[in-house]
């Protein structure tokens, strides 16, 4: 039977690709076309609400509030590793209480958001969670707000470098490594989350059924991004 | 921010709990816990890297480099350093947040009247 320990590890990558010894973490950029058709809708009006579920990026606060809308951070992928998530099941398996992760995280009220930016989640989320998030999402957004998420095509290999985005202008995004302590391991053990499942494009319809339309963006790079009408 | 000297901010230490409202008239130095409400309408408040807030904070300004659970309301700025924990909504006129913190919860930029809202920095 894996311990909780063991059941929370395996979200890590067991190396990282980078220089060892790096005291800053390398930023690169990139060009999307997703953040451009959401920055039309962000130019168009003030006062929208956009709810960022990357890590806490002062950039995308300074970027959305600089234009006169409210922005809600919360990070999911790092709320969904909390060992307090994990329970037995009745076969004695470690399994994730999607019901607890939603009493206590992505609590607002329905129809709230215009703009929902997943960026990178639903390929490094806990299986179990990956739906029940996206379902709670279409709750808590306006109909015919924007959700724009991050996908990675089966070129990405399994140690693909988990990144947050950093909004630096209308279509451009800063690609920042990702790297946090697993829960009960010290802050100086720093680790990267591990890429968990690749969706298809079937996939991707299918996660996202109950919006009213997807649109795919491919990239020269191993990422398709996907902008969903809710 | 550095520590302040004692003489210029009333000091809460690390090892003091308070359950209550708060209020005053001059800047507060929070480094233990407090839990309830605190109220510095024309002053400024540090959360030390100590510090343990669960309360509802109006301010002039915000400093937080510890743990604040709770609504901070800022007439002037709220800065978060890298220790910071904020879960809460924060209204502010500026925020500056360094590399390192963490919030959950919603910004709202709210310019004063008359005034352009200075931009948000890291």
């Amino acid at each position: 039977m894996a311990s909780v320990s063991d059941n929370v590890m395996k979200f890590f990558r067991s190396s990282s690709n980078r220089t060892a010894g790096a005291a800053v973490p390398q930023k690169l950029t990139r060009r999307s076309s997703g953040m451009g058709e959401i920055s039309r809708l962000l130019n168009s009006q003030e006062g929208l609400c956009v709810l960022d579920m990357g890590s806490t990026s002062a950039n995308n606060i300074r970027f959305f509030t600089g234009k006169g809308h409210k922005n809600y951070s919360e990070d999911l992928l790092r709320s969904s590793l909390d060992p307090a998530l994990r329970i037995q099941d009745s076969a004695g398996n470690t399994v994730v209480d999607s019901k607890k992760f939603l009493d206590e995280n992505l609590v607002y009220a329905n129809a709230q958001f215009d703009v929902v930016l997943c960026w990178n989640l639903p390929d490094y989320l806990e299986e179990s969670l990956v739906k029940p998030a996206i379902d709670r999402l279409w709750s808590v957004m306006k109909p015919g707000g924007y959700l724009l998420a991050f996908f990675h095509t089966r070129d990405a290999g399994p140690d693909s470098t988990c990144y947050r985005y950093h909004v630096t202008g209308t279509d451009m995004l800063e690609m920042q490594e990702v790297k946090f302590a697993p829960p009960g391991r010290p802050a100086s053990d720093k680790q990267s989350p591990r890429l968990q499942r690749v969706f298809n494009n079937r996939h991707i319809e299918n996660l996202f059924r109950d919006f009213a339309s997807i649109k795919f963006f491919l990239a020269r790079d191993a990422i398709r991004e996907v902008l969903v009408v809710r | 921010m550095d520590a302040p000297q004692t003489g210029e901010f009333a000091h809460i230490g690390k090892s003091v709990v308070i359950k209550g409202e708060l209020s005053g008239s001059e800047d507060l130095y929070v480094d233990g816990n407090v839990e309830g409400k605190i109220e510095l309408r024309n002053h400024s408040l540090t959360v030390g890297p100590n510090g343990n807030v669960k309360a509802d904070v109006t301010a002039k300004a915000v400093v937080i480099q510890g743990k604040l659970d709770g609504t901070v309301n800022a007439s002037d700025r709220v800065e978060l350093r890298k220790s910071a924990v904020v879960t809460g909504d924060v209204t502010t006129q500026r925020i500056a947040i360094e590399e390192g913190a963490f919030l959950k919860g919603k910004v709202d930029i709210q310019k004063e009247a008359g005034k352009a809202a200075a931009p948000a920095s890291s």
